[in-house]
């Protein structure tokens, strides 16, 4: 049981857009070091939660403490500020760009002197570095990252976050649509970013199985709201299965 | 990896033949292709024609692609954003008579300038408007703004050219042979400078290769795009500004479609994509360049001013099959 310090706190998060109720009183805690993992179906509101907590939606109701403060998350800069990085589905990564300018994108390294340029050469310096840091191969930062697989876009945008000194690190289905090889590359990385226990994550997933192998915690979200929470180690797959099964009935009677 | 491959110290020694090395540079450098282009065409037709590379007509070629070469810069930057700019042909015949006005107002000339460049912006500023805040896609909003700018210059002129102010600023502005590819130079090359060095130009690359994934990194999405549509503008009533002293009359005619289309052809055979998310200034410097050689070394041959828009069309053409290989070949690391 990790016994950190919360980092991370949601009390009663909801979200309508217009008249549509996205997630409803969703409540979570991650501690320092630990790795929750988000279960549940396409539109279920996963993504949903996972923007207000980067500060892209902000909530209609409910309050949101970082480090044990209030904080209401009006931006994604804001959200950055408070050591808070996602890794979207979509990677927000630009092909046409390279790897190292990807990895400073927003946060570019300026040369010193009047004039406001890129300091390519520190970026390049210190993109390697990061990647290098935590283990990731690729073949050079200066690829375009159109020209990288879909696990070495994943592995970049991970160190991406990882180098903006996150302290909380929200993935987005980080192995969706991936190989089993190139899916077991990205497990290790987010288990050798466990390892050093300073980085605490949220993972959004598909997969019962990895998820429970790889996160602490496990919550599940159905039709907006929290139907299940439980540590990894005392919940199996086909406990989750059997949730999932219970609403899909129940909805097939209602239908 | 085909990337891991290649890089072996074998194959490397057997593949690195002179002209394979030539080739991969004209893949990798996006302006290189062009730039060849454009040097055999000053070679032939140095060739055909004994009057081509004289100083009196080398300047009516700098004089003749500079407005188009001026647009292209801006239109550039905006293609790269994912966006376009229609009507910019037609701030070009509309800045010159708000410098005009300005001055028959009484206030200075330079004045005028400022004043009909700002009018230029603040148009380019609606236009980015509407298209980032209403969501019309720039094509359209572009297309409305071409036909409302029009009839403003018409309006405002009558439908009369009016001669340009003497003054002494004219010989900066465009009164001197080589005044106009001057301030061409320099825009590409400043802009150049932008798009490569600056977060301004690293952001509009961005936004235009994944608008999501820019603003979900915290890019202002509607600023960039917007930011370039009032450079297109100003650029636009810039290139007007210089082309009227140039010709020493402020035409209700000037620029129009022609110019703009020109600008865009420049990008394009320059190396820039349509679809955004990549483009060279320079590149469409030098396609506005080759654009112009074209133009009038057919006119030195003789060659039917016909003939010459069947090979811009086709050159179009080509250079887009082109691009659109290299640009397959770039991503699988094969040169």
């Amino acid at each position: 049981m990790n016994t950190n310090p919360l980092t991370l706190e949601a009390h009663n998060i909801s979200k309508n857009f217009g008249n549509i109720q996205a997630i409803r009183d969703i409540s979570l805690t991650l501690a320092r070091g630990e790795m929750l993992g988000i279960l549940g179906d396409n539109g279920a509101g996963k993504s949903t939660l996972m923007k207000i907590l980067t500060g892209y939606h902000q909530q209609t109701s409910g309050e949101l403490l970082v480090n044990g403060t209030k904080v209401m998350l009006s931006s994604v800069d804001h959200a950055r500020s408070f050591g808070i990085e996602c890794v979207y589905q979509d990677l927000a990564m630009i092909n046409t760009l390279s790897v190292y300018h990807n990895m400073f994108l927003n946060r570019e390294i300026l040369r010193r002197g009047p004039l406001p340029l890129l300091d390519h050469r520190a970026m390049r310096k210190k993109a390697e570095a990061a990647l290098e840091d935590i283990g990731v191969n690729i073949p050079s930062v200066d690829v375009e990252v159109g020209a990288l697989s879909g696990g070495q876009r994943q592995a970049v945008a991970i160190a991406r976050a990882v180098a903006s000194q996150a302290k909380i690190l929200l993935l987005d289905e980080p192995l969706a649509a991936m190989g089993a090889r190139e899916a077991a590359l990205i497990i290790a990385l987010i288990e050798r970013l466990k390892a050093r226990g300073d980085v605490s994550m949220i993972m959004i997933a598909h997969n019962y199985a990895q998820t429970l192998d790889v996160a602490d915690r496990v919550m599940m979200i159905q039709r907006g709201t929290c139907t299940f929470e439980g540590r990894s180690a005392e919940t199996s797959a086909a406990e989750l299965f059997d949730i999932v099964r219970r609403e899909y009935q129940a909805n097939r009677v209602q239908g | 990896m085909t990337s891991r491959s290649a890089a072996q110290p074998g194959s490397a020694s057997t593949r690195s033949h002179w002209h394979h090395i030539l080739l991969r540079f004209i893949v990798r450098a996006p302006e290189a292709s062009i730039a060849v282009v454009g040097i055999i065409l000053l070679v032939a037709f140095e060739v055909l024609s004994p009057n081509f590379l004289t100083n009196a007509n080398l300047s009516t070629v700098s004089q003749f692609f500079s407005p188009w070469a001026i647009i292209a810069s801006g239109e550039i930057m905006l293609l790269i954003c994912g966006e376009v700019d229609l009507s910019v042909g037609q701030v070009f015949a509309f800045a010159p008579f708000v410098m005009h006005f300005t001055a028959a107002a009484g206030l200075p000339l330079f004045a005028g300038v400022v004043v009909a460049l700002l009018v230029s912006g603040l148009l380019g500023l609606a236009i980015g408007f509407i298209t980032v805040f209403f969501g019309v896609a720039s094509f359209i909003t572009t297309l409305g703004a071409m036909l409302l700018i029009n009839g403003l210059t018409l309006t405002l002129s009558g439908g009369f050219p009016i001669d340009t102010p003497n003054t002494p600023l004219a010989a900066i502005l465009g009164g001197w042979n080589y005044s106009e590819v001057f301030w061409a130079a320099f825009i590409a090359l400043a802009l150049h400078l932008v798009l490569r060095n600056t977060r301004w130009g690293l952001h509009t690359i961005a936004v235009g290769g994944n608008p999501t994934g820019a603003a979900e990194a915290g890019i202002h999405t509607a600023r960039i795009k917007m930011g370039n549509f009032v450079l297109c503008s100003v650029l636009g009533g810039f290139a007007g500004i210089l082309n009227a002293f140039h010709v020493t009359s402020i035409d209700p005619n000037a620029g129009g479609a022609n110019v703009m289309f020109l600008a865009i052809a420049s990008a394009v055979i320059g190396g820039t994509s349509l679809l955004g998310g990549s483009g060279t200034i320079l590149g469409g410097f030098i396609g506005a360049a080759v654009l112009g050689i074209l133009q009038d070394g057919f006119t030195l041959l003789g060659i039917n001013a016909f003939t010459f828009d069947i090979i811009t069309g086709a050159a179009i053409l080509i250079t887009m099959i082109t691009n659109v290989q290299f640009a397959k070949l770039r991503l699988r690391n094969r040169i």
